[in-house]
């Protein structure tokens, strides 16, 4: 029972450290503001979930467990609002997203719409 | 077990701090300031169950606070250096 539950604990942190990464790579690659908060999105849910997961599988049912819950309550409240509060400001602050215009491949594509 | 998430919370630590130090604009830097601040209540929490003491929790909890109210507080201070805005 014990080696079911290590095993069950190293895949959440296999999970959650692979989402950490991703994460991570995402705010360091992608190319504005809006589409780094998604990535910051990625890191305070997928990630911290995993990984607290696990910890809670290792400390069984006992008041660190409590605990442990109480910060992933306390992150799925405040994350979003602060991501909010991010792009709201950006966006207050005239910074334009950099989103690409999508054009035909050839020149006929168009006119089937009108 | 705990040593490698730990070291790839550093690694991530590390990629975070690039862009919060070369962020084009001031909200990329609080953007990655508020990660790594998340991942350091990760850290903080793996680092007290690899050294056998889970009550190291307890500082996570008050860091997850602090870096949450840090962000809105850093967010209202640009919010009142625009002067032009009238619903202060």
């Amino acid at each position: 029972m014990n080696l079911i539950i290590d095993i069950a604990s190293y895949i959440c942190f296999f999970i959650g450290a692979f989402a950490l990464i991703t994460g991570s790579l995402g705010i360091l690659r992608l190319p504005d503001v809006y589409s780094r908060i998604h990535a910051a999105g990625i890191i305070d849910t997928a990630a911290v979930g995993f990984i607290i997961l696990g910890m809670m599988l290792q400390s069984g049912f006992s008041l660190t467990s409590a605990k442990l819950a109480l910060i992933v309550l306390f992150l799925f409240f405040t994350s979003p609002i602060s991501g909010h509060a991010v792009a709201m400001m950006a966006n207050k602050f005239g910074i334009k997203p950099e989103a690409k215009e999508i054009k035909p491949k050839n020149k006929n594509a168009g006119d089937l719409n009108g | 077990m705990f040593a490698l998430v730990l070291l790839v919370c550093a690694i991530c630590i590390v990629m975070l701090t690039v862009r919060a130090a070369k962020g084009p604009t001031a909200f990329d830097r609080i953007l990655a300031v508020n990660c790594i601040g998340t991942v350091i209540i990760l850290g903080i929490s793996l680092h007290g169950f690899a050294l056998g003491r889970p009550e190291f929790v307890d500082i996570s909890i008050l860091y997850a606070v602090l870096n949450f109210l840090g962000t809105l507080a850093i967010l209202r201070f640009y919010r009142n250096s625009d002067v032009s805005d009238e619903d202060l």
